[in-house]
Parts: structure tokens; sequence; C-alpha cells
């Protein structure tokens, strides 16, 4: 069957512990690896330097979606009370921006949350339910107890047997090479 | 990297978070099996009976619909009774969890993780049964879509102007933001289930509900800040919410409501109700499930001090009413406090100052504080004070006020008894489905906070077979 797209290849190394993770992270981030990433059963702090990664932009997405959720409510409630239906209630005035504050505030925080719940699926390129590290057997254990390291054929410095005998000098174990269809070494 | 400090005997050093020192593949076990093994029997049992309890609540709705809220105590003057106390009594409880998973968490209270997925499970099926209130409490529920501002035949829209309205998008704000920070944080801990799940059905559910986590620092980058901002915009709504629930009196001009203590006032007493409500839940949880090495002796006393405080604050503001009404040298405002304490409705008024105020005053001796038993009556009885505080604002200021000639007694019927009880049902439902099928402590967080997850616990030699480890 012949393929739309190039075939991912990724090559995976199991670590002892948080430290030893980061510590092969920063190897091979001087080594000039650039598509690699660690898998961990909960963040690690200095991750992120680590592997040279820049912050993520979601506090900006969340901002600007949480500005837009409140001139969105905003607008709503002026047009509803003082354009479309004006109607004279408790002496008020039509536009009474006092009033409109709880409503506005709500709406605002429901689009920030909004945002960065799916900010956060749309970065990670999730759900995504197919990848070639599905295939590990011994991958499973990054959500219990296992550290891995996992480098993709898309980093130019990607040699099959060099990056693999890299990997185990960093101190991996149970190398292992994956691609979409499965199990390769 | 620096080897950890030598264990020095340091009088401020706080005990360790969790006990027993597991290692990370006992946690998971420990609370994985929790929902891996056989269902129990008890767990069926005590469903059966929430369901029947549920079935309770879903009958009186029935029957309000068909029959009108005639059924209930309500009386001209008191258009206000059993709906609205049960409303407010439920969206308060939720909010210790907001404040347990948000503010706990950007104050860096670590304790927070072994019971924030149970308070905020808490705090969703709370302000679920809290909705249930608004949506019947004019016994026509077809006529519910009224509350949002939706196209209509009437080319009308509802009143942002009115307290009511605020409501509806502080609560159902409050519910999605929730939801939407709860399933956040379980998204690792479904991948934990996922990854050890044995049947194709369950691998299949799991699956597809972790969306595919694969644990790479590239997605805890993101997740972690998507993380920190749910908490930051979930803070003020553990203000807010309540604040505008308070606005739904405080913006009348009945008196015993229009005050400008409310919003505070009512804040404080839903964070004490909540923290009553997690304790209770998690006391029978920690002993049901063996998870004393995780909910420690000593995150129960953390809430309890919370609690004693809040409680403090509740008491502080019953008596700067008083003072108020006093000072402001308004007859009304006056009688109806001094109606309050003495009046017909001074049975629910001293319950509720016994409960709320007496109550945690335990809380002071450190002995009591640490007594899982003590702790136990007295959330429970934080809660019943707390239930009878919502009664006492809202039934005495309305059955008493400015004309004598309109005064009546309200008397709840059974149809409001039965809906009350039956909302426990609906309440026990959702919370024993969720220990069933959910982890109950987040699993990847409690993780987080062991001193092995720190790369500066290990020695030097990190590459060595043991791992270094100390």
């Amino acid at each position: 069957m012949s393929r739309l797209y190039e075939k991912t290849e990724v090559a995976l190394a199991e670590f002892p512990n948080p430290a030893a993770l980061l510590k092969a992270a920063e190897e091979l981030r001087d080594a000039g690896y650039k598509n690699f990433d660690c898998h961990s059963p909960f963040p690690i702090h200095g991750m992120d330097e680590a592997m040279g990664l820049k912050r993520s932009p979601i506090g900006w997405i969340a901002g600007l979606l949480a500005i837009i959720g409140c001139s969105g409510a905003l607008l709503l409630q002026w047009w509803t009370m003082a354009v479309d239906y004006p109607l004279i209630i408790a002496g008020k005035p039509y536009f009474a921006f006092q009033a409109y504050v709880p409503v506005t505030f709500a709406l605002g925080v429901i689009s920030a949350a909004l945002a960065s719940l799916f900010g956060m699926m749309i970065l990670n390129r999730l759900p995504r339910y197919h990848h070639p590290l599905f295939h590990s057997d011994n991958f499973a254990k990054f959500s219990n107890d296992g550290f891995f390291i996992s480098v993709e054929s898309s980093d130019s410095k990607y040699e099959r047997s060099k990056t693999k005998s890299f990997l185990q000098t960093l101190g991996g174990n149970n190398l292992e090479v994956l691609t979409d269809d499965g199990k390769k070494e | 990297m620096s080897t950890a400090p030598e264990k020095t005997e340091n009088p401020f050093a706080e005990p360790p978070l969790i006990l027993g020192n597991p290692k990370f593949g006992e946690i998971t076990e420990k609370i994985v099996s929790i929902v891996e093994r056989k269902t129990p029997r008890v767990w069926i049992l005590a469903l059966l009976l929430a369901m029947s309890l549920a079935a309770v609540l879903l009958g009186s709705i029935g029957y309000l619909v068909w029959e009108g809220i005639g059924i209930w105590g309500l009386n001209n003057p008191v258009g206000w009774g059993y709906a609205i106390v049960n409303f407010v009594f439920w969206v308060g409880i939720g909010h210790a969890g907001t404040l347990i998973s948000a503010i706990l968490y950007l104050l860096r209270q670590h304790w927070r993780t072994s019971i924030n997925r149970f308070a905020e499970a808490m705090t969703l099926f709370a302000v679920i049964c809290a909705l249930v209130f608004p949506g019947i409490h004019v016994g026509r529920i077809w006529l519910a879509y009224f509350m949002f501002p939706l196209p209509n035949q009437m080319a009308m829209w509802p009143n942002f102007r009115s307290p009511l309205l605020w409501d509806v998008f502080a609560v159902s704000t409050y519910f999605a933001a929730s939801l939407m920070f709860w399933y956040t944080g379980l998204i690792p801990d479904l991948a934990s289930m996922r990854d050890r799940a044995k049947s194709k059905i369950r691998k299949i559910v799991l699956g597809i509900l972790s969306v595919g986590w694969r644990g790479g620092n590239r997605q805890w980058k993101h997740y972690e800040l998507a993380y920190l901002i749910l908490a930051g915009v979930s803070t003020p709504l553990v203000l807010s919410v309540h604040s505008v629930v308070s606005t739904d009196f405080a913006i009348s001009i009945v008196p015993g409501w229009h005050t400008t203590i409310f919003p505070p006032y009512f804040v404080a007493g839903a964070i004490f109700s909540g923290f009553a409500m997690v304790m209770t839940l998690s006391i029978i949880a920690r002993r049901i499930f063996g998870l004393e090495n995780y909910i420690t002796v000593n995150h129960l006393e953390k809430m309890n001090k919370i609690m004693l405080l809040t409680g403090m604050m509740v008491g502080y503001a019953y008596s700067i009413e008083f003072f108020v009404a006093w000072y402001s040298g308004n007859i009304y405002e006056i009688f109806t406090f001094i109606n309050r304490a003495t009046g017909p409705y001074a049975w629910a008024y001293w319950t509720m100052v016994s409960c709320n105020v007496i109550v945690p005053q335990l809380f002071w001796v450190k002995k009591l504080r640490r007594s899982v038993p003590v702790m136990f009556a007295a959330s429970i009885l934080i809660n019943v004070g707390m239930w009878f505080e919502r009664f006492v604002i809202v039934v005495t200021s309305l059955s008493r006020d400015f004309l004598p000639a309109a005064w009546d007694y309200y008397t709840p019927t059974i149809w409001d008894i039965l809906t009350f009880v039956g909302s426990f049902g609906l309440f026990f439902t959702l919370f024993l489905l969720f220990v069933r099928f959910v982890p109950i402590i987040a699993i990847a967080e409690v993780k987080g906070v062991m001193p092995q997850a720190d790369p500066h616990y290990y020695k030097h030699d990190s590459r060595s077979p043991d791992g270094g480890e100390q």
C-alpha cells in the first residue's frame, strides 16, 4: 500500500529515574537533537530547560480568549438590554454597566477555561490514538514508573544505528525502534 | 547536581505528605487497584440505596410538574422556601472543592494532591444537585429555557440587570470550569489506567478518554501551564460564585437580606460547609479503601484548621449582623434580628449557632483536631448547621417583614422534605459511581510531590544500576 506521508520512526530508550532522564535530555540537547521527547509519569522539574524548550504559549491564548469572551458578553448585554428590546426595569439605565459586570466576568472565565483545555489539546496534537510509541509493550510503563526518551526520525540528526548507540551511551536500556506499522528492532 | 541534604532534626520540618514512602509503581497499584478490583457487594448495596433516594427526588419532581408548586409549603409572604435553601446549600458545598483544587494549587500547598480529585468531584456533584433547584423551583420545567438569552417568539430577553440572571451565568460557568479542570487533571491518570487495562472494553473506553496521552515533556509543558491557568481562572470563582448567589438576597430590600456583609459572609460559609463535606467523605473513603497513608491525619488536621478559621468568620458575621442592625437604627432591621434569635424560628437559629460557631471551637485543642471520630461528628454537625443557616436567612426574613398583617409561619410539606432528601440520593449516586470508575486520588500529582520525583534526590552518579537511589 502506498502512503501519502512519510513513515515516522522512533527510537526509544528507558532510563532508571528522573535524574538520569534529565541528564540524558541535557546531553541530547547539547548533541544538537531537536525532535526528541522525555516521557515520565509526572512532570519533572527543570526538564524544559534540559530539553531546550520554550515556554508554552497557552497563557497568551487563554488571555486573548478571555478578552474576546468579556467583550462578547458586554456586547450581548448592551444589544439585548439597550438596543433590541429596551425596557425600563427598577429605574436603571438601559446600559447599566455596573450590573453587567458579573455576567461579563463569568463569560470571560469560561472562555479562558475553554481556551486552556482545548489549546492544550491542539498544541499537543491530541486526541491522537495512533502513534509508533504505542507499539512498544515496554512503553506502557511510562504512566506507571517508567522514564523514557524517544527520538523521532524527523530530526535532522537522526540515524537509526547512531542514535541508538548514542542513547545507549547515555545510559538508556531496553532500546527499541518503532514505526507507524509496529516494532522494527 | 548535588546530593540531598542530610536528615536533621528540624522542629519546624513538615511531616512527609505520603506515609510509608511508597515507590511510584506502588502508588499506581494502590490507587488504580481500587477501581480494578471486582465490584464489592457493599458498593452495589450502597448504590442501590443511593439510587432509591435519587428516585425519590425524581418522583417528587414528577409530582411537582404534574401538580404545581402548591404541593410545597410556600405561602404568602414566604415565596422562597426549601428550593432556594437547598440551592444555596449545595452550591456552597462545592466551594471547598474549588478552593482545594485552585487556591491551594496556586499557593503551592502540596498536601492538596491527596484530596483534590475527590474534592473536585464533590464540587461537580454538589453543583449538579444545586442546579436541579433553580430548574424546578417555579414548577414549570418546560420554561427553564427562559433563564438563557435565547431568541424566542416574544422577542424578549432575560433581564441582565437582575441578580437572578447573574446566578444562572455564575453557576453554569462554575460547573463548566470545574468540569474542565477536573477532566484536565484526570487525563494522565486515565492513561495510567489505560496502560494497565486487560479487557478490550476497558482498553477502548479508557483509550478514548485519555486522548492518547504519552506523558512526553512536550505534552507536560502545555499541560502544566493549562492546568495552572485553569487554577488561576477558577480561583476568583471561589469568591465570585457565592458572592453572586448572595446578591440574590442582598439586592432586595427585605430586612435581614439588604446588607453589604452578605458576599464575604456567604463565601466564608460556603468554604466552611464545603470543607465539612470533604471531611465527611474523605474519612469514609480512606477507611473503606485503606488510604490512611495517602489521606493522613495531617491532611485532616489541616482541613480542620481551615474549618476553625472559616467557622470563626461565620460566627463573626452572625454577630456583626446584629451590631449593624442595632447601629442602623432601622426598626425593621432591628426587629428582624431580635425575631431571628427569639421569635418562632429561634429553634432553627440556635441550631445554626450551636453547630456553626460552638462545634468548630473543639478544633482549638490539638488532640481533638487530630481525632477522626471527633472530626467526623463535627463535620456532619457543621453541615446540618450550614443548612439551617440558609433556612434561617431565607425563611425568617420573609415570614415577618414590614407589615405584621402579612406575617405567616412557613412549614415545609412532605414534598419539600422528600425533594431535599432525594437530592442527597443524586449526590451519593454520582459519588459512588465516581469512586468505582475513576482514580479517587490524583496519581500523577501525588507522584510529583514525592521526594524521589525531584532529580536532586538522586546521588551524583544517577546511572548506577540501582539508580543511585539513597
